[in-house]
């Protein structure tokens, strides 16, 4: 694989049965993405952004085809091996926030941080919860904060372990416009200063509009 | 409301297949199996020890008199449906031959006894056999000493007044011979029908009429009322309480820990149900908002539920009811060999009861949060975190109240002890709940350091406030019953076996001469049998109560006209005897020897409603002694040793005619060492009571069995809530634990992280537990059941190992199925 390519699909396929029989969602799609780059996968629902995503990730098995994340291939690992990967080289952001409703803002930052080994996670998390603005709200748990505050707290986890590939699910499907603005913005900036490849899903097309490339889809199939 | 019900059962079904419904229709089924099989198996060994322990008595009441007895009562009891017998008895010489011995005649009528067996055996203490016969008419059967002492053989034939019967039998032992020593002499038992051939019946002479009743407990228990109040003055009416402290005070002991034990189950599943009812109503909160966008009332949305719930009771029911109907058949089928007494079989009502039981526990626990339900808002289709409005405590608490309430007077049928138990309750359900609070708010401040997975156990145990507290308090009830039914069991347990040691006596000798004494113990020692004390004893007659005379006074119950006007054994001792505490006053000191004092038994002050320093006068053997009380004693009476009402202290009664009484254990194959004892010492009178001892032993052996088998049931009802509580949460961590996958957690630090919260919750639920336990536990042995506490050290092992090991499998259990789905999968599902 070449030295600049963080993410590859070789083939990738993803079945589920249903009682009508056989159903495919990703249907054979084979990608490159190069370190920094920022690729928007759109499309109409039910055209498999989400799940693809999610194969990208790791999250989930493909039925067939291989994987690389970050020059390692992911497809042949078993659930703990690929969550190791998780915990190293990626970050999430979803569109209905996933934050432990049991920890505050500030260890639910700390928490990639430990889950990764890495030293002094109670400082760098402070550190980039300050640089999302919500320094002053550390202590506060997921269900004292507002949808936007949520999602700065989850772009903060996803960041924080500066991840190789940040990869967003609608991550302002959940927000009003001008929120959702604000946090997109603060997405391309940090991803700017951090320098993480970012792959995200969308219905937004001024949000697609900002990413150096689009990936449109359509029946399972890249387009 | 057609439409809720059919839109109700058709969800039903599709949920059903969905496998959300089960735990609550575990929850419901488990306790109904619980009710009606505790409910069952309470009520038939309860049947069965009263039909066993009546044995002792030949009947369940027993009528005796001086004079001749109509067949008024007799009739009055066959219309009531009782079973009736009679027999007649009286002291006369028997003659055979040279030889002539004073015996007690005891002459039966057909049907006697309507309790127990008699046994007869072919040789004088020959090896015994049960018989479903009396002697017929010109029969005699004396029994064992009454044959040594006439040197009688099978066939012979004796005379009995002007009468002459042949021996057919020997009598081993009848059921209602008692153990109190009245009956000095040896028994002859013959049939009602001689007794007129004997002419013995003169006026003057010392005839006992009896009267024996049997039947249904109900029936029993009013024809007894009724008797109390027709009876004569001088018929004496015996139950079994009176006629048996031994028996009586198993029984009771019994059937006060079943009660516990039913009530303790009884709220394990309320606990479990109530769980289930609330996770029921979290997963439908967004269908009921959904159905209220769809233009659904409130009223259809509850009959939509209720539909639903009522479906599931009748399911639980019937479940519940064939599980606790088959496990209490199957207890009773293991019990088969001990229970002598025929049982009637199980009625079909406690099958009612589990109905009405799943009913009542249904709307005590699960209507509150259906109503809530109800009250859902539409908007939470678009908000997912409006929940529905709190309802007003009364609401939300009063049902359970009313419900717990009406089930424990149910099963106590005692209001005070059911108003008693419920505060009880309402009590430990506060401390549990404030204590839990703490150890919560504690155990929070504890997050910092040791690892992720600690910080995230112990986080979710603070976040989850409100649910921790909840899952400890039933973790804590749960175990603080199981527990507590731990304790009980052992004291129980403990304290029936060692009461009736293996090597209890089994023989007791009366009317030992003194001047027999030394001889006789040297004799006994020689034959290999093992003797307790020698006891003085002399027969007197209580004559007064502060100077007023007993004799004509109208008494409150027979038991206390019996304890003042009937002959009673004294004895004297230094020493207090074993099996025997001091409740008030003080013990003889040498400075009381031969002071006019006496020491009183419990059963005998409480008769007569005496008072330290009362003065009680007595005729013995002519004298006249007048004695103060100087103290009270509770005596062991299950202990089978020698023991007294009433004794004196040393010096006083020295100088009366009285002979001395001891018992000894002999081996089982004794028939040749007794037979030679009777031959060397003719005057001093022997009874076995072996039969006894093995009656009373398999009373106890019943009794355990029966509290080992609804521990069971309380057990499983235990389970049941720990299963209930770790569901209320399972959908929650599901969730948490996709998200800190997905964050690259491993699969070992979820479950760790997970494990930590459990252990914390099993160890804060197993810390209250133990400790109420064992506070319970003492005042439950030493104020209601009246046995020593004994504190176990092991309680605590037990119960941190138990609590902390069940609630961490269960937690477990409730989260490996999240480690195997795909992370992506749970979140999606939100």
């Amino acid at each position: 694989m070449e030295r600049n390519v963080v993410l590859k699909a070789a083939d990738v396929s993803r079945k589920v049965s249903s009682p009508d029989g056989e159903l495919t969602i990703v249907d054979g799609v084979s990608l490159e993405i190069s370190a920094g780059e920022t690729a928007a996968l759109v499309g109409a629902s039910g055209a498999g952004k989400s799940t693809l995503l999610a194969l990208l990730a790791g999250l989930d098995q493909p039925s067939s085809g291989r994987i690389w994340l970050a020059g390692t291939e992911i497809t042949s690992m078993t659930e703990d091996q690929r969550a190791r990967v998780r915990a190293e080289r990626v970050g999430f952001v979803f569109q209905s926030f996933h934050l432990l409703p049991s920890l505050t803002a500030l260890e639910n930052v700390m928490l990639p941080l430990e889950l990764a080994g890495k030293s002094d996670a109670r400082g760098n998390a402070a550190a980039l919860l300050d640089r999302v603005g919500l320094g002053a709200r550390r202590g506060h748990y997921p269900r004292q904060l507002s949808g936007g505050e949520q999602q700065r707290v989850a772009l903060a986890r996803a960041l924080v372990v500066q991840p190789a590939v940040l990869f967003a699910d609608e991550p302002t499907g959940n927000l009003d416009t001008s929120t959702g603005h604000a946090i997109w913005q603060l997405l391309f900036d940090l991803n700017a200063e951090i320098g993480t490849t970012l792959v995200l899903v969308t219905h937004d097309a001024e949000l697609a509009a900002r990413c150096g490339r689009v990936l449109r889809m359509s029946a399972g199939r890249l387009v | 409301m057609t439409r809720a019900l059919a839109l109700g059962l058709k969800t039903l079904q599709r949920e059903w297949r969905s496998g959300e419904l089960g735990v609550l229709l575990l929850a419901l089924t488990v306790a109904v199996a619980a009710l009606s099989g505790v409910g069952l198996l309470v009520d038939r060994v309860d049947q069965a020890m009263r039909l066993q322990a009546s044995e002792v008595l030949g009947a369940d009441l027993r009528l005796q008199s001086p004079d001749s007895i109509g067949d008024g009562y007799a009739r009055e009891a066959e219309r009531r449906g009782l079973a009736t017998s009679r027999a007649t008895t009286m002291l006369s010489v028997v003659l055979h031959d040279e030889a002539s011995q004073l015996a007690n005649l005891y002459a039966v009528a057909d049907g006697y006894p309507l309790r127990g067996t008699v046994r007869v055996s072919d040789d004088p203490f020959g090896v015994p056999v049960a018989t479903r016969k009396i002697p017929a008419p010109g029969e005699a059967w004396p029994d064992s000493r009454l044959m040594a002492a006439l040197g009688a053989q099978l066939g012979d034939r004796i005379e009995v007044g002007t009468a002459t019967l042949r021996i057919a039998r020997v009598l081993a032992s009848r059921p209602d011979q008692g153990s109190g020593f009245v009956d000095l002499a040896p028994t002859l038992l013959m049939n009602v029908a001689d007794v007129e051939a004997t002419k013995l019946i003169q006026p003057g002479s010392r005839v006992r009429y009896v009267a024996l009743f049997s039947g249904d407990p109900q029936p029993v228990a009013d024809f007894q009322a009724w008797l109390e109040s027709h009876r004569t003055e001088s018929e004496r009416l015996r139950d079994l309480r009176e006629a048996s402290p031994e028996v009586g005070n198993a029984a009771t002991r019994a059937s006060k820990f079943l009660l516990l034990a039913s009530l303790a189950a009884v709220l394990l599943c309320a606990v479990a149900v109530a769980m289930t009812a609330q996770r029921y109503v979290q997963r439908h909160l967004d269908i009921v908002a959904l159905l209220k966008t769809l233009g659904a009332t409130e009223g259809f949305v509850l009959g939509v539920t209720l539909a639903q719930l009522v479906a599931l009771a009748c399911l639980a029911t019937a479940a519940g009811s064939a599980l606790g109907y088959g496990a209490q058949t199957w207890l009773l089928s293991m019990l088969q060999d001990l229970l002598s007494a025929e049982l009637p079989p199980a009625g079909l009502a406690p099958l009612g009861m589990g109905f009405a039981s799943a009913v009542l526990l249904l709307l005590g626990f699960a209507l509150p949060p259906l109503l809530r339900l109800s009250r859902v808002p539409a908007i939470r289709v678009l908000r997912r975190d409006v929940d529905p409005p709190k309802l007003a405590a009364l609401l939300a608490y009063g049902p359970a109240v009313v419900a717990i309430a009406a089930l424990v007077l149910w099963v106590t049928r005692d209001p005070w002890l059911a108003l008693w138990f419920t505060l009880g309750i309402a009590t430990v359900v506060l401390v549990l709940a404030g204590a839990g609070l703490l150890l919560v708010r504690v155990a929070s401040s504890l997050r910092g350091g040791a690892g992720v997975a600690w910080r995230y156990g112990i986080a979710n145990l603070a976040r989850r406030r409100t649910g921790s507290v909840v899952q400890i308090m039933a973790f804590g009830i749960g175990l603080t019953a199981l527990l507590l039914l731990a304790v009980i069991r052992g004291d129980l347990v403990t304290s029936w076996r060692s009461s009736l040691p293996a090597d209890a006596p089994n023989y007791y000798f009366v009317n030992i001469p003194p001047e027999e004494r030394d001889a006789f113990g040297d004799f006994i020692a020689g034959q290999g049998g093992q003797t307790t004390r020698m006891f003085p004893m002399i027969r007197a007659r209580m004559t007064a109560i502060n100077g007023e005379k007993v004799a004509g006074r109208r008494f409150p119950n027979s038991r206390a006209e019996g304890f003042a006007q009937r002959e009673q054994n004294l004895s004297w001792a230094a020493e207090l005897g074993a099996g025997n505490t001091l409740v008030s006053g003080r013990w003889f000191t040498a400075q009381d020897a031969g002071k006019p004092l006496v020491s009183v038994a419990a059963e005998y002050q409480e008769a007569l409603g005496l008072k330290l320093g009362d003065r009680l006068s007595f005729d013995v053997a002519g004298e006249s002694y007048e004695v103060t009380v100087s103290s009270f004693r509770k005596v062991k009476w299950d202990s089978m040793q020698p023991n007294f009402f009433l004794v004196f202290p040393p010096g006083l009664l020295d100088a009366t005619a009285g002979t001395f009484m001891t018992s000894a254990r002999y081996a089982p194959d004794r028939a040749s060492a007794i037979a030679e004892l009777v031959h060397r010492f003719p005057s001093v009178s022997v009874f076995d009571v072996e039969d006894l001892l093995a009656q009373l032993r398999s009373i106890i052996d019943k009794a355990v069995l029966a509290v080992q088998g609804v521990f069971l049931f309380t057990l499983a009802a235990g389970l049941t809530v720990l299963l209930a509580a770790v569901q209320s949460s399972r959908d929650e961590r599901r969730y948490e634990s996709a998200v800190l996958r997905t964050l690259g957690a491993p699969g070992r630090l979820v479950m760790q992280g997970v494990v930590v919260e459990f252990a914390a919750i099993g160890f804060l639920a197993a810390l209250l537990a133990v400790a109420i336990a064992s506070l319970s536990g003492y005042f439950v042995a030493t104020r209601m059941l009246d046995v020593p506490y004994v504190p176990d050290p092991l309680l605590w092992v037990e119960g941190f190992g138990v609590g902390i090991g069940l609630v961490c499998g269960a937690g477990y259990w409730a989260t490996r199925g999240a480690l195997r789905r795909s992370p992506i999968s749970v979140l999606r599902q939100g």
